[in-house]
């Protein structure tokens, strides 16, 4: 495991060995079981905006980029439409008005003014920060080292803190067999025709209140062009951190994966533990040619708040891919254990004939925290298959929903969609819930939806008790073993990190 | 805001000139509030997603023909027949209103200080809320007339009520009130094409481990347009179980709102419908677990053909504190044709943790194997589908208890069949 570090804590509760039968990750994760382990800050001296959302604001982040006049013109029209636009309410999310004006919508660390030329230039305290994440930024540290086992994939990393992007790794690699991955800012003046011909064509300017504010004031974020017929070398990857207080990140990501071509994309983000809720509104958008492959992960962490709901991201995503030609092929895997409230729904537009969309989710919320996730698969080409698992864990007071759309259009004819949606609870003070639209326009289509809400199986605990485990342990992997379909759709990496933050998540939601 | 102003002058349009009836006035009263606080559901409400409810809306409704198909339904039941004309009791049609254990009224003639004074418009006024349903607000305000059922016993025999129509354009508000006594049991059955436009609500209030069985076949009327509202009440141990056969029809808006409030009882709500053509059907139900291990079902099967539509909208909502709850839900469709739809929101609302929840929904054409099996045995193709049609429908018929009704239900289904081969 090279990049993406567990850094579990040392185990300094002696007397936990390995039993028979009980593996050493859920001992391990177990004993991990902590506070939320990414809520330090870094002090950085940083520049901001003025406080506040304004057609000046908008030009500035603009000319912080120094980006042509059509993507101001962009971002003006967005932020326009943006103010005769209301928040939607339809989620089922309670949380105190958001003022808009009360936000940073730009934030820098003061070293990056005058952006590095090679990662040897960058701030040492930036890479302190990932390097404290477990997220290597140094290419040579990672090809030196020695601990990798053989055969180790290795990932190249594009990393986010605050507005913008600190550093991409691997770069030189990855333009030999002709991939482009840079920042976003940086795509706009490297490749501004690539840009210009996709930004916003699958997530249009104008889609939706959280993804009209964020076309306006998107900061930075990650660019990623798979030339034709190529099979990207290694897994993509990019770490947002959000550090700055009262700011809020809105990063803008967009993937390109041309023809036959084939991408695994990581993504991972995390935040300071702060007293005040923080705006996290990004778009992401996947644009998916001929035979093309994308796979995306995300292991989403942001600070969930504290038990009582002080603190923690309010997180708005709006996630799209596009199989806009015949046997585009798109995989979203989620682990959603972050933020205080998350209101997400990536989708898959399956356009071309053949085309084939997959949904694995795993939400859980504990505490107060709240989520509404689930995801929309729109059947437009003929022969199109789509499939959705979801795992919904509620523990403590926290509320979560799972909200997803399955239309098959007329013309998407011999289509199939399975749908599974299965909630846990743990705790008679949570809610799950379930929303589910089906919308079945042609008859050679089948789809099908279950959905089970059960609370943690007493045979199950109770088999586990019997053998010696403790509560929380026992509890950890009962929950493990419901979450394993969707674990196993992730690369292997993250699912030991979400397998781990699985348990952590559920920290004393039991007993 | 805009859309609240568009729903109250769609109100105010839809009253017009409209005066509430004699009777139950201070319901009425309370319901008209109601109502003018609502305004009317409009094509952005939520809860009216997929079904559109301006013919509902408009102020002249459409006439609708009636096609007789046959023989009536429970014909050869030992039961009390009633029979309503254009929304009137018609008493010289009609058998006694004499049932052992059943006192039997009806609301135009109910006198001062009847029991169902306190009952009408209760249940229907506890379930405007989460969920605001302005048709059965509508309706408490204007029902013309209606049957007052309160069941002290074990009733004698089933009551069984036939709608019929004399005007083409009849618009029929019609609202019953059930009340069965601890322990008490009854049986209510309807049938019959009532209106060209229906607005049908009955409120059923159970005591401790009584029972009520429902059967309901709203048919035989092409162009209808109908909007029905169920409001069950379930106290300790009861026991409901409705199920309501739709053939045909332009649109038909099926509510039922059931709320478990006393442990250990078990409501089933079954549907089966049938369309051919223009024909929109909405089985919308919202099932409150407010008690202690209580079953809920609800089992809803359509069959679509030539561009037909099918809605279900299903709801279990289990409140804090309702454990051991057992909710299930199911929601197929069979499309016959390419040109016919199904849309489905199957939701759960889960706030206790103990409970075993779960909802299906499918929906496809015939099964090709299965033709092809019946086939290759020499059945005849139309045959071999109306066989799987029928199978498909199954599990709802198998909700009704009663061997006899399920019979009649049965052959209801392939006299429908028979008619829309092609």
């Amino acid at each position: 495991m090279a990049n993406i570090e567990l850094d579990l804590p040392q185990l300094d509760v002696p007397q936990l060995d390995v039993r028979d039968g009980v593996d050493r990750e859920t001992i391990e994760t177990v004993a991990a079981m902590g506070a939320y382990k990414y809520g330090w800050a870094t002090d950085i001296e940083m520049d901001y905006a003025p406080k506040g959302l304004s057609e000046d604001i908008v030009r500035l982040i603009s000319a912080k980029n120094g980006e042509p006049d059509w993507l101001l013109d962009w971002r003006l029209a967005a932020y326009r439409r943006w103010l005769g636009m209301e928040e939607p309410h339809w989620a089922m999310l309670t949380y105190p008005k958001i003022d808009y004006q009360d936000q940073y919508y730009y934030a820098t660390p003061r070293s990056m003014a005058v952006k590095p030329k090679s990662l040897d230039e960058v701030d040492p305290k930036l890479l302190a920060t990932y390097k404290k994440l477990g997220i290597p930024l140094k290419e040579q540290a990672l090809l030196a080292g020695v601990e990798a086992p053989e055969g180790e994939r290795r990932v190249a990393v594009d990393a986010v803190f605050d507005s913008v992007s600190v550093g991409t790794t691997f770069k030189a690699e990855l333009a030999k067999a002709g991939v482009i991955f840079c920042s976003i800012s940086e795509a706009v003046k490297e490749h501004p025709d690539l840009v210009r011909k996709y930004l916003g064509s699958v997530v249009p300017p104008t889609d939706n209140f959280f993804a009209t504010l964020n076309s306006a004031v998107f900061s930075d974020g990650s660019f990623v062009y798979i030339p034709p017929g190529t099979r990207c070398p290694m897994e993509l990857s990019t770490y947002f951190r959000i550090n700055a207080e009262n700011t809020g990140q809105f990063e803008r990501t967009l993937i390109i994966c041309d023809r036959g071509a084939y991408v695994s994309y990581l993504e991972g983000c995390t935040a300071p533990k702060r007293d005040t809720h923080q705006l996290h509104a990004a778009v992401v958008e996947l644009v998916i040619l001929e035979d093309a492959e994308v796979k995306y992960s995300t292991v989403q962490n942001w600070y969930p708040g504290d038990e009582e709901g002080r603190g923690g991201i309010y997180n708005f995503v709006t996630k799209r891919a596009d199989c806009r030609e015949a046997r585009a092929r798109v995989m979203w895997t989620q682990v959603e254990t972050g933020s205080a409230i998350t209101w997400k729904y990536p989708s898959c537009i399956l356009r071309g004939d053949d085309s084939q969309g997959e949904f694995y989710s795993i939400a859980i919320a504990n505490n107060a925290q709240q989520a509404d996730t689930g995801t929309k698969m729109i059947h437009l080409g003929k022969r199109t298959k789509s499939r959705i698992v979801s795992k919904g864990i509620s523990a403590g007071r926290a509320q979560n929903t799972y909200r997803g759309l399955v239309s098959m259009h007329p013309k998407a004819t011999d289509s199939r969609n399975y749908t599974q949606c299965d909630s846990l609870l743990i705790g008679d003070q949570c809610g799950a819930h379930t929303v589910p639209y089906i919308e079945v326009k042609n008859t050679s289509s089948r789809v099908e939806h279950e959905a089970t809400t059960s609370k943690v199986d007493e045979d199950q605990l109770f088999y586990c008790r019997s053998r010696g485990m403790s509560e929380e342990e026992a509890v950890a992997l009962v929950v493990n073993g419901f979450c394993r379909e969707v674990l196993q759709a992730l690369p292997m990496e993250f699912a030991m990190e979400a397998q781990s933050l699985v348990a952590i998540s559920l920290e004393g939601s039991v007993g | 805001m805009g859309a609240a102003s568009v729903k109250a002058e769609a109100l105010a349009t839809r009253l017009g000139g409209l005066a509430l009836p004699d009777g139950m006035t201070a319901a009425r009263e309370t319901a008209l509030a109601r109502l003018s606080a609502m305004g009317l559901p409009g094509k952005r409400d939520e809860y009216w997603h997929y079904t559109d409810p301006s013919a509902l809306n408009a102020v002249q409704s459409k006439p609708a023909a009636v096609s007789d198909n046959g023989a009536a339904l429970f014909s050869g039941m030992d039961a009390v027949k009633l029979v309503f004309v254009d929304g009137v009791f018609d008493a010289a049609a009609s058998d006694d209103l004499t049932l052992s254990g059943v006192s039997l009224g009806c609301l135009a003639t109910a006198p001062a200080g009847h029991w169902a004074q306190t009952a009408y418009g209760a249940l229907e006024s506890a379930g405007q809320n989460p969920i605001a349903r302005p048709w059965a607000a509508f309706n408490t305000a204007f029902a013309s007339d209606g049957l007052l059922i309160h069941v002290t016993g074990k009733a004698a025999k089933p009551v069984s009520v036939t709608y019929l129509r004399r005007y083409d354009a009849a618009n029929v508000v019609l609202h019953h009130v059930i009340k069965l006594d601890a322990g008490a049991e009854f049986t209510f059955l309807e049938q019959g094409p009532a209106a060209a436009r229906l607005n049908h609500v009955i409120e059923i209030d159970l005591a401790e481990g009584a029972r009520f069985h429902h059967i309901r076949a709203q048919g035989r009327d092409l162009g209808r347009h109908a909007v029905t509202h169920i409001f069950a009440h379930l106290g300790a141990e009861a026991l409901f179980k409705s199920f309501t056969l739709t053939a045909d029809g332009a649109l038909t808006r099926n509510e039922a709102v059931i709320t478990f409030a006393g442990p250990d009882a078990k409501a089933h709500v079954a549907g089966a419908a049938m369309g051919d053509g223009a024909f929109h059907h909405d089985d919308t139900v919202f099932v409150t677990h407010a008690a202690e291990r209580c079953e809920s079902r609800q089992v809803f099967k359509k069959v679509l053909k030539h561009g037909a539509v099918g809605v279900f909208q299903g709801k279990i909502l289990v409140k804090k504190g309702a454990q051991k709850t057992d909710g299930y839900q199911i929601s197929q469709a069979l499309l016959l044709d390419d040109d016919s739809q199904f849309l489905a929101k199957p939701e759960l609302e889960i706030y206790a943790d103990d409970v075993k929840c779960s909802h299906g929904s499918t929906s496809g054409a015939i099964d090709d194997t299965a033709l092809f099996y019946l086939r290759s045995r020499g059945v005849p193709l139309r045959a071999a589908q109306s066989l799987l049609i029928l199978a498909f429908l199954a599990d709802t018929i198998a909700e009704i208890e009663d061997e006899a009704i399920a019979e009649d239900i049965r052959a209801q289904l392939e006299t429908w069949l028979a008619r829309h081969e092609s």
